[in-house]
């Protein structure tokens, strides 16, 4: 670890998102002590499904990890762009792969007139980062406002989040197949086997809720790490662009919708407009502004908007305090 | 990135390899050499400033670093400073085109400077600039996190010579480390003192 590093990790975020990996690991090995466990007690029968989950639920994560990139343009219908198509963008992204000192993604155009982008791939060589058409040209953007909605999926490639969050997954699918293959053989195939043996009858009912439990808990735990890796890709964006303001206002326009911040006077514009919009947004991202303990913030995969811009305002009163030895910011 | 910065999502800045740049000479007699090309006399170091300074202020900041660096108040190095379209802020030096060793000294110190500043992080590239006797351009570009070099021969209408280009890698391959990985090559259009 560099020594003068210029932005000191936000330590209570990778305490947050050690404790949250450190729990996906536990329920993890209690997951596979309880399988071990009831693999022992029982016959082949009991062991050949989570056999098979184990094979299916890995076999699929890695085929998605693999084609991520693939599978995410194919889906998104987005097509590919070379410098001579995008120079703009691609301009943008060579600067900031320079500064980061890391691999340049492909780039990729979705038409789609909603203001987002995504990146993907499984490693930094086989990464894809797509925008798409409502955020070039729809959404009003500023250039800076671009640079750091780009910075911060460039630092989810940085980052490798496509494959933490598909390691972090694998356990969520298996435990989902579990539960699923355990209550189709107990509609097919129960009755047979309780004939043969009142052990395995029983058997699969506990396979079938301790999977639930597990498929719950770390669905959850998922969805948190997620939310802390987006906190973690907005920090590392606005260092590199070393212009939070810009991701502040992109989040803004971005994530609110807001694509027209009134150009108007609002005093000019009809009195309903102007009240509407504070309340507007509220509503749509009421659900994590209570401290992130209603139902919506905790399924979330992105932090509510209020954090996000909470965490770049920080930043940006580390940048600009007047005077200060850019080195002494810690 | 090390494996627990890829765990907790943190990127670490990267500090810039400054040393390289004093083959930048030898190299440049090796293009004339072969190729005919002369350094134009000009160079320039690029790097994003933080934001919320106004960029006079910027200027003014970077400037009286040189001036601290050169250990002389009044003069200190002779830079234009201009911002570029993509935000980037550049600083020119401009000399005799046969004062390369006094412009390679002249990149060091301002890149040492910046760096001194706290911007390292945040430096871009070094450029230095050469032309042909039929006006052809080409420059070398010195990318800090790396310390590699690659030529860029922009054409006109945004289009680049590629061909001159690897010809240029092929021939200052023992003169420079030159970057292999070709999709690091990316363009500086328009950049100042090209």
């Amino acid at each position: 670890m560099a020594t003068q590093t210029r932005y000191a990790p936000d330590r209570g975020l990778s305490v947050r998102m050690t404790a949250t990996m450190f729990l996906l690991g536990l329920v993890f090995v209690a997951f596979v002590a309880l399988i071990i466990g009831i693999m022992t007690a029982a016959h082949a029968s009991g062991a050949a499904i989570i056999l098979v989950a184990l094979v299916f639920g890995g076999g699929s994560a890695f085929v998605s990890l693999f084609y991520s990139d693939k599978i995410a343009l194919a889906a998104a219908g987005a097509r590919e762009v070379s410098p001579k198509d995008a120079p703009e963008l691609h301009g943008i992204v060579d600067r900031l792969c320079a500064l980061a000192d890391m691999d340049k993604p492909r780039i990729a155009i979705a038409p789609a007139r909603m203001p987002n982008a995504f990146a993907t791939g499984r490693n930094s060589k086989n990464s894809v980062l797509c925008v798409t058409d409502g955020l070039l040209y729809q959404s009003r953007l500023t250039q800076e406002e671009l640079e750091g909605i780009l910075a911060h999926e460039l630092s989810h490639v940085a980052h490798k989040d496509v494959q933490v969050m598909t390691y972090a997954s694998l356990l969520a699918i298996v435990a989902g197949l579990l539960v699923r293959f355990a209550f189709y053989s107990e509609l097919f195939g129960g009755g047979r086997r309780s004939s043969n043996d009142g052990n395995a009858a029983l058997l699969i009912p506990l396979i079938m809720v301790a999977s639930a439990v597990v498929y719950a808990i770390s669905f959850l735990l998922i969805r948190l790490l997620s939310r802390y890796r987006e906190l973690a890709a907005d920090r590392s964006g606005a260092l590199l662009t070393q212009n939070p303001t810009a991701l502040i206002s992109a989040l803004n326009k971005v994530s609110l919708g807001m694509n027209q911040i009134p150009t108007q006077d609002l005093r000019a514009a009809e009195p309903l407009n102007a009240f509407y919009f504070a309340p507007a947004m509220k509503l749509t991202r009421g659900g994590g502004g209570g401290g992130g303990k209603s139902l919506s913030a905790l399924f979330s995969t992105h932090p509510s908007l209020e954090k996000r811009i909470e965490q770049l305002e920080k930043i940006q009163r580390e940048l600009s305090q007047p005077g200060a030895d850019p080195r002494g910011i810690r | 990135m090390g494996f627990l910065d890829t765990l907790f999502g943190r990127s670490k800045p990267v500090e810039p390899k400054l040393d390289d740049l004093f083959g930048l000479p030898s190299a440049a007699v090796q293009l004339e050499a072969a190729m005919g090309f002369r350094p134009t006399g000009s160079g320039s170091v690029s790097f994003r400033a933080p934001e919320g300074k106004p960029f006079a202020d910027i200027q003014k900041e970077v400037l009286e670093l040189l001036a601290m660096d050169d250990g002389n108040p009044g003069g200190g190095l002779p830079v234009e400073v201009t911002k570029d379209t993509y935000g980037y802020t550049w600083l020119v030096s401009n000399h005799m085109s046969d004062e390369m060793d006094a412009l390679v000294t002249d990149l060091h110190a301002v890149n040492s400077a910046l760096v001194d500043g706290g911007f390292g992080p945040q430096l871009l590239c070094t450029l230095v600039a050469f032309a042909d006797d039929s006006h052809r351009r080409l420059s070398l570009v010195y990318l800090y996190k790396r310390g590699t070099f690659y030529p860029f021969a922009p054409l006109s209408g945004n289009n680049r010579d590629n061909a001159l280009e690897l010809q240029v890698k092929g021939i200052l391959g023992d003169d420079l480390r030159m970057e292999q990985d070709l999709t690091r090559w990316f363009p500086v259009w328009g950049a100042p003192g090209l």
